[in-house]
């Protein structure tokens, strides 16, 4: 009722809602703190896991799955709090732009949405917070970059901080005992690329079998295909083909076509006409000379039989990527017509050794020798498909850093330095400036440095205590400490050799800074009627 | 519902299911509406101006949009009362119009009818409203082109022109980089502006975002920019000297449009139709391949063997351009797109300096880049940012700065913001009203107030006192003689808005106030409202 007595008229939908003000504001700092304080406690190498089960009926009930991957866990959680929703986009663009800090960077955003509450309630307005945090941004990333160090791609320290930085990001995971060991498989399959940074070129298998220290990287490549029956097992000195063509009957493609015959006669001349035509194609793929012959799609028995007949080698059904992969490894092109058998030496792929191998109880083929060794294989052995598919996803988020530090280079202290040298850097600037904006400074350098105290809480120190004599560290000019997260102190991340790509750290913090203010802008939040569904 | 009783007390039925139907009439109705409006108007007042805040908006499907522009606001709060509709076509034809100063507008019109309200209630009639703010209106626009000022956009260069970018961009959520995003949309705009004709073409700029890096990373690309990859994984990823065949027709056998049927019927038969189809791809590729392009791209799929003669022949191509895209490239390159094999001719291919692939992140996603077209320049703007949120919000700031600068280049007059502009009418039509006998003098006094609303409003945004701030612009704007004094909402210590270079498009502020007043007109006329009972 307004002040004439008339009742508002209904100006929404029905089941729309809109929330103003204080009101907005508050649910959507519940909203985004809850989902930071869920994903907190998987942060740093001390972080636990969580178990993920899928909701809806029938086989997927069973599928459960056990990570500590902060964008895989923000990304199967059903959430209708909008500001949550916005926590989880960041994250998710984290996952695709540096792979790792996906965790890092939704709990430094709820952290400063935490600071930018306490603000609120002091009454400062948002938009003075949102000026403050703009500022420490800023001095925390010149600091960042500041501190990073730069060395050649060629060299062997560059080699190192690679090791290094792989070690780091492992420690986290689940294979954290075996980080020496896979730091330096994935560090290998990163500099098998060359500097090129599409990762479709590592593959990774999963069999279920045996222990994590059996996977490795394979020094060739493997197809997780077999070879055909009745086909040689072992080709040395191999000659491919690589093709992406229709095997099975040739159809025509011409629209419209359709077969009227009026006698049985016909019916064989057309089945024989059509066998000729498919011998037709064998007859040309023949003239390439390969031996080995590789299809993406289906090859029917007949074709198979012709091509076998001569002595060649075939696989069928090889997926898409399978396939693009081959052709990266040994050099071959993707043909689908073979109409130039004089273009032989461009188009086919050269390897040493084409055998078919048994890891665990599955059959592949291991190319060996290949003449452009880009594309590479990691293998992964596991007890479980479950442990499999979190060391996949480290693996992964492995990889992505060492691309991106690869491209990057720059690379700063662990354990914390970072995020503290930041902190001191916001704290410096917060002393220099006027205004109510000081104190928005200061909450970002106290959520920035929430981050190793919540990595120390998830080990079980005494954070407030290791924190302080951090900061003390640092005062004292031992730049290149940390926290030691194996016996809870604060040692010199040089001789732990603990390293972190810039790059990563960089991104979470502009993605989290974005975040924060996209959230501390809002003062009303209109939800729609919901769409309605038909019940199947 | 009212009802008319015949002699017998039975009721006459007037409507078509009159019980069911609701109806308004009189004050109530004018009242409803008003309030209404007015619900609108409120909830986006608080975003109006340079510290003005962002709403959270949650689509029907879920999927959450934060915004500031006040047109993409109203559309998507799904709106059903008849006359707060009609707010929302306000807020869309200015932003259809001018493109900017979509919450302005609609404001304005909010306290129109607050001013209305007051009126109504002391017994003033509707139409001696409508009449009052018609004339007001008339009057506010004519100070508004006395006060205007011409800029020379050529000037420092352009710097009059990054000014008003930045003054549209000063209240969005990317106005941390606005200094940068106002330069890149200033010469994105000028790299296409027919400068002669004073034109903008604003196909021509191309907005293409891509989540990831943040928004420092935001960059003007000067060519076309389009989310599509080479055909066949191992084509070339870089064409120098491009030759581009721009094709909308598919590199695959025809398929005529009247249904037929091509019956078979002996294996002669099969075999030749075998052949024809095998030369059909040799011929399509040919007759690309023989015009001398070097690159195709193009609307409609390829058969797996069309793309690897493709490949065999050393002719990259695209496939799945979007219609749209090859409007653009065709524009750009001076390309004629091409519907048929047969019509492929040298002359009808586009040049352009190079076409090279770009890779984006960890996630593999591929772009091409046409750069340096032949014909006119066409240029991307990309917009990187932390999230898809966050992209979409700057995609919507960058098209309003990009529509403030066309409107500078079609009309270089400019007001002063700060709500210095409003302040300013609103003095000269109160000197109007005193001048004016009929009762339209209370409407035309209340047309001032409301151009007041808007520094008001203005200043509360900041966390300013609104009536000591005001009161004070407004005496100095009377004893300095001086139009340009305003609110000083960054707190930069002035108020005089030709000192803190806030810009804003005359046409745009005019514009505000025409549509504003047209709808304040439009609602106070209606005095009977008739809807269904559970509407």
């Amino acid at each position: 009722m307004d002040i004439v007595g008339n009742v508002l008229p209904q100006v929404l939908k029905d089941e729309a809602t809109e929330d103003k003000g204080e009101m907005a504001r508050l649910q959507s700092f519940v909203g985004a703190i809850a989902v930071a304080d869920l994903v907190k406690t998987t942060l740093g190498p001390k972080g636990m896991d969580k178990i993920l089960k899928p909701t809806g009926p029938g086989q997927e009930m069973t599928h459960i799955t056990v990570t500590n991957d902060g964008a895989t866990i923000l990304k199967s959680m059903y959430v209708e709090n909008p500001a949550a929703k916005i926590l989880i986009e960041i994250s998710k663009t984290q996952d695709e732009e540096v792979g790792d800090g996906t965790t890092t960077v939704a709990v430094l955003a709820g952290e400063l949405l935490r600071e930018g509450e306490k603000l609120i309630q002091k009454r400062i307005h948002p938009q003075h917070v949102i000026a403050g945090w703009r500022i420490a941004r800023d001095v925390a990333l010149k600091r960042l970059r500041d501190i990073s160090t730069e060395n050649d791609i060629e060299s062997q320290e560059f080699h190192n901080d690679l090791i290094k930085i792989a070690r780091t990001t492992l420690s986290s995971k689940l294979i954290t005992t075996d980080r020496d060991y896979f730091a330096d498989l994935c560090v290998k399959a990163v500099l098998r690329l060359k500097g090129s940074s599409n990762l479709d070129y590592i593959q990774i298998i999963k069999l279920p079998g045996g222990t994590i220290r059996d996977s490795y990287l394979d020094d060739g490549f493997i197809l997780k295909k077999q070879i055909t029956i009745g086909c040689k097992r072992r080709i040395e000195n191999a000659k491919i083909l690589v093709a992406n063509t229709a095997m099975d009957y040739d159809k025509i493609k011409i629209y419209g076509t359709k077969v009227k015959v009026n006698s049985m006669d016909k019916v064989a001349e057309i089945e024989a006409a059509e066998k000729e035509k498919m011998k037709h194609k064998v007859d040309k793929i023949l003239k390439f000379q390969p031996t080995i012959f590789i299809n993406r799609q289906l090859i029917y028995n007949y074709p198979e039989q012709l091509l076998a007949d001569s002595g060649i080698t075939v696989i069928e059904h090889a997926d898409f990527e399978g396939m693009e992969r081959v052709a990266a490894a040994t050099g071959a092109e993707i043909l689908s017509t073979f109409d130039a058998p004089e273009r032989r030496d461009q188009v086919l792929g050269h390897c040493d050794l084409i055998e078919e191998i048994m890891i665990g109880e599955e059959k592949m083929i291991k190319f060996t020798g290949c003449k452009k060794n880009e594309a590479c294989t990691i293998v992964l052995r596991g007890s479980s498909i479950h442990i499999l598919d979190e060391v996949d996803r480290s693996i992964h988020d492995v990889l992505c850093v060492l691309i991106t530090t690869v491209k990057n280079r720059r690379v700063v202290w662990g354990g914390g330095n970072s995020e503290m040298q930041m902190a001191a850097a916001c704290e410096e600037e917060a002393k220099k400036v006027q205004g109510k904006q000081a104190l928005a400074i200061e909450a970002y350098a106290r959520a920035l440095r929430q981050i190793p105290t919540i990595i120390c809480d998830n080990g079980g120190y005494d954070s407030a205590e290791l924190i302080q004599n951090f900061k003390v560290e640092l005062q004292k000019g031992n730049l290149s400490y940390g926290l030691n997260m194996n016996d809870g102190t604060v040692g010199d991340m040089k001789e732990l050799g603990i390293k972190e790509c810039m790059r990563v750290k960089e991104q979470a913090v502009m993605a989290a800074s974005e975040a924060a203010e996209l959230i501390m802008r809002v003062d009303d939040i209109v939800k729609c009627a919901p769409r309605k569904r038909e019940r199947a | 519902m009212s009802l008319a009783f015949d002699d017998y007390g039975r009721p006459y039925i007037i409507l078509r299911d009159q019980g069911s139907k609701k109806r308004m009439k009189g004050l109530e109705a004018y009242k409803s509406n008003i309030l209404a409006a007015k619900a609108v108007a409120n909830t986006l007042s608080s975003s109006l101006g340079p510290k003005g805040m962002d709403k959270m908006l949650v689509s029907p499907d879920g999927d959450v949009s934060v915004t500031n522009d006040g047109s993409i606001i109203v559309e998507k709060m799904e709106i059903q009362h008849p006359t707060a509709k009609l707010l929302v076509e306000l807020s869309q034809s200015q932003d259809a119009e001018i493109g900017d100063g979509t919450t302005g507008v609609v404001v304005l019109a909010g306290k129109l009818l607050e001013q209305a309200l007051t009126l109504l209630d002391k017994g003033n009639h509707p139409l001696k409203i409508s009449d009052g703010f018609d004339r007001a209106c008339d009057v506010a626009i004519k100070h508004l082109e006395t006060i205007s000022e011409e800029i020379d956009i050529q000037a420092n260069e352009h710097e009059a022109l990054i000014q008003a970018a930045c003054t549209a961009l000063g209240s969005k959520v990317v106005s941390k980089r606005k200094r940068e995003l106002g330069k890149i949309a200033v010469t994105a705009v000028l790299d296409v502006a027919d400068l002669a004709r004073k034109d903008v073409n604003l196909d021509l700029i191309k907005i293409q975002t891509k989540t990831g890096g943040s928004v420092e990373d935001t960059r003007l690309i000067s060519g076309i920019l389009i989310d599509k990859d080479m055909s066949h994984p191992q084509m070339p990823k870089e064409v120098k000297e491009a030759k581009i065949c721009l094709l909308t027709c598919p590199f695959e056998p025809p398929k005529p449009k009247t249904k037929h049927n091509i019956n078979i019927s002996s294996a002669e038969d099969y075999k030749k139709l075998y052949q024809q189809e095998q030369q059909y791809f040799v011929d399509m590729v040919k007759l690309v391949k023989d015009s001398g392009a070097n690159i195709a791209l193009c609307q409609w799929g390829f058969d797996d063997e069309a793309n690897h003669l493709l490949l065999q022949n050393e002719l990259p191509a695209v496939r799945w351009v979007s219609g749209t895209d090859v409007e653009l490239i065709a524009m750009a390159t001076g390309a004629r797109i091409i519907p048929r094999f047969q019509e492929i001719t040298p002359e009808k291919l586009g040049k352009a300096g190079s076409v090279k692939e770009v890779q984006f992140g960890t996630s593999n996603e591929r772009m091409l880049v046409i750069e340096n077209c032949q014909c006119t320049k066409a240029v991307t703007i990309l917009i990187r940012g932390g999230s898809q949120m966050i992209v979409d919000e700057a995609k919507r700031s960058i098209h309003d700065a990009i529509c403030v600068i066309r409107n500078l280049i079609k009309d270089n007059r400019i007001v002063y913001g700060g709500g210095s502009a409003e302040l300013a009418c609103a003095i000269q039509v109160l000197q109007y009203a005193d001048e004016v006998s009929s009762v339209e003098q209370y409407a035309i006094r209340s047309f001032a107030d409301a151009l007041e609303g808007i520094p008001c409003c203005l200043a509360d945004n900041c966390g300013l006192n609104p009536i000591t701030s005001v009161a004070q612009a407004k005496s100095r704007q009377l004893q300095e003689n001086n139009p340009r004094i305003g609110i000083d909402c960054m707190e930069l210590g002035t108020t005089d808005m030709k000192e803190q270079r806030i810009y804003e498009t005359l046409s745009s502020k005019k514009q505000q106030i025409q549509l504003a007043t047209q709808v304040v007109k439009m609602i106070l006329k209606i005095d009977d409202v008739i809807a269904p009972d559970d509407y």
